[in-house]
């Protein structure tokens, strides 16, 4: 497998809040990674330093052998690397179509309307939504608000999909069904990097999972690993003895 | 195919109407009130492509036009180059400093660039009012002579009309052009939810950038033409505030983001001006009618009367389209 995303050293401080610091991580080809910690870890900081929507202070960000440290958020989504937001936004005077169009047009392949016209298509049939595509944008559920986060994104054929929480706020059918969306993205050539809160999720889908607390990594191991790992359970229970405890108290 | 849009056989059947009108009994009053339409729908159709299309609030719109004007009669009464050639120079002069004003205050979003859209024309008027070749304060006049190379005064407001309802009829296939077009989906991306569509991989700068100077070449042009017909020029009528404003009442009115929507209100509005305008009692009233239109049409009827339409009559949004 080869590295399809290195990040080097990369912080952020907002003001007087540091929220990445000096994180490094690599990304292999194929590979879903999963992105947890605890609120306000900077987790989505650092999706924004990834794809550009924030200049990192330091640090390098390589994709598929380029350097894509302080290129914006248009020129990254050209090489490849397509995200969905946390808080969806849907272009809501649109249809579901021309959203995922605008993907289409805009993304690696900067397709003409006809091309676009024609993946857009194929991308909501992928996403189950090829019922909805000439529906208003902003008439949808959350679930397919989220769906169609995934979908413009897909659109772009990208060669990384950032996922921003796309879980978040489902209910566990629509969790289930998510999960297979994604585990077929995967299969279908696309790596995967994700943030989730959804544990059982993260812990079924990622390869390996990045584990952020404080702006800093305090681990980066396969998901059996992290659980078990001092300093994961203890940014988010507290204290890292606690899973012992319990069990001694039960 | 934008040749199978029936709105495109729509706006060259309504620029032949505009021809052939005035044309029919060589009817000068009703040429001349056709002129004034046509201007409106000019301004009206290149303002839409920023607010409708893009969603940014242009309120210096006028600038374009007046300055074209100012360039235009430049070249053509001082330095005597032909009509066309000195119109479309100030289009390309008007449409470059556009580019480069935009680069720079489209980098503001909603209220700010609005603001720095008042800033512009101030500021271009007061520069002009000071610009000792074109004429300062007083402005410039036409000589008679300029009129010679098109065949005498008389001709030459004929073909004036002529190009004037061209580019009547090249601002709303332009309009149209855009909207069918993946750089107008990209603005309609832009005007939904800018941070987004920059995700999406739009190049918003660049894309904000062309659009206003886009919108510029136009009614600069136009604005050429019809200074050079009216035959004198000065900073208060080139860069008329009122207009500015009264563009954007047009717009809501027909209903923004639609290219029928920009003619409507165009020339609705301006038929409705005209005639207060000239009425004794109400001369001085065609303001306070603008305002209360404009309240009127945002509260009652946010899509303008387009959007009413589609709203009735939910098919006609594919013919109009």
């Amino acid at each position: 497998m080869t590295a399809l995303l290195e990040v080097q050293g990369v912080s952020k401080r907002f003001g007087g809040l540091q929220a990445v610091g000096d994180v490094s991580f690599t990304l292999q080809e194929g590979e879903i990674l999963g992105l947890i910690g605890p609120n306000g870890a900077g987790k989505t900081t650092l999706f924004n330093l990834v794809n550009g929507v924030y200049k990192t202070d330091t640090g390098s960000i390589i994709f598929s052998g380029k350097n894509i440290t302080g290129r914006s958020p248009d020129q990254v989504v050209h090489l490849g690397l397509a995200r969905t937001h946390q808080i969806v936004r849907p272009l809501n005077g649109m249809s579901v179509l021309e959203n995922v169009i605008v993907g289409a047009c805009y993304g690696r392949e900067y397709q003409s309307l006809r091309a676009a016209r024609a993946t857009a298509l194929e991308v909501l049939e992928q996403v189950g939504m090829a019922s909805r595509a000439n529906s208003p944008a902003h008439s949808l559920t959350l679930a397919f608000k989220k769906r169609l986060e995934v979908a413009r994104a897909l659109a772009a054929r990208p060669k990384l999909l950032l996922l921003d929480e796309v879980l978040a706020g489902l209910n566990p059918t629509e969790i289930a069904q998510m999960i297979d969306l994604i585990r077929k993205i995967r299969d279908s050539g696309v790596s995967v990097f994700m943030i989730e809160h959804v544990m059982q999720a993260i812990m079924n889908l990622s390869d390996r999972i990045l584990v952020l607390n404080l702006g800093h990594k305090i681990a980066e191991a396969p998901p059996a690993e992290v659980v078990k790992n001092p300093d994961v359970v203890e940014a988010y229970l507290g204290f890292p003895d606690i899973v012992d405890k319990l069990r001694g108290a039960s | 195919m934008i040749l199978r849009r029936p709105l495109l056989w729509l706006i060259l059947a309504l620029a032949a109407l505009f021809v052939w009108l005035p044309l029919r009994n060589h009817d000068v009053a009703l040429r001349e009130d056709l002129i004034l339409v046509a201007v409106a729908i000019i301004l009206t159709s290149n303002l839409n492509l920023m607010i409708g299309y893009t969603g940014y609030v242009n309120f210096g719109h006028i600038v374009f036009y007046g300055l074209g004007g100012y360039v235009g009669l430049y070249l053509a009464t001082v330095l005597n180059w032909n009509l066309i050639v000195a119109a479309l120079i100030a289009g390309v002069t008007v449409s470059v400093l556009a580019l480069l004003f935009g680069l720079g205050i489209l980098r503001l979003r909603g209220a700010y660039f609005a603001l720095a859209t008042i800033g512009v024309l101030v500021a271009v008027q007061a520069f002009v009012a000071n610009f000792e070749p074109w004429g300062r304060s007083t402005g410039m006049y036409v000589s008679f002579a300029s009129y010679a190379p098109l065949g005498g005064a008389r001709r030459a407001l004929w073909i004036t009309y002529y190009l004037i309802i061209g580019v009547m009829a090249l601002s709303l296939v332009l309009s149209l052009g855009i909207r069918r077009s993946k750089f107008g989906l990209g603005l309609f991306a832009i005007r939904e939810d800018e941070d987004a569509a920059i995700v999406l991989g739009v190049n918003a700068t660049v894309y904000k950038a062309i659009i206003y100077s886009v919108s510029a070449f136009l009614p600069a042009v136009a604005g050429a033409l019809m200074f050079f017909k009216n035959g004198m020029i000065d900073p208060s009528i080139a860069f008329e505030y009122m207009l500015s404003l009264e563009g954007i009442v047009m717009l809501m009115l027909g209903g923004q983001g639609t290219v029928a929507g920009s003619a409507l209100g165009g020339a609705l509005y301006e038929r409705l001006r005209s005639y207060l305008l000239t009425s004794p009692r109400l001369s001085e009233f065609h303001l306070v009618i603008a305002g209360a239109l404009l309240l009127l049409v945002v509260r009652l009827a946010p899509g303008g009367l387009i959007g009413w339409l589609y709203r009735l009559v939910p098919r006609s949004r594919e013919v109009v389209e």
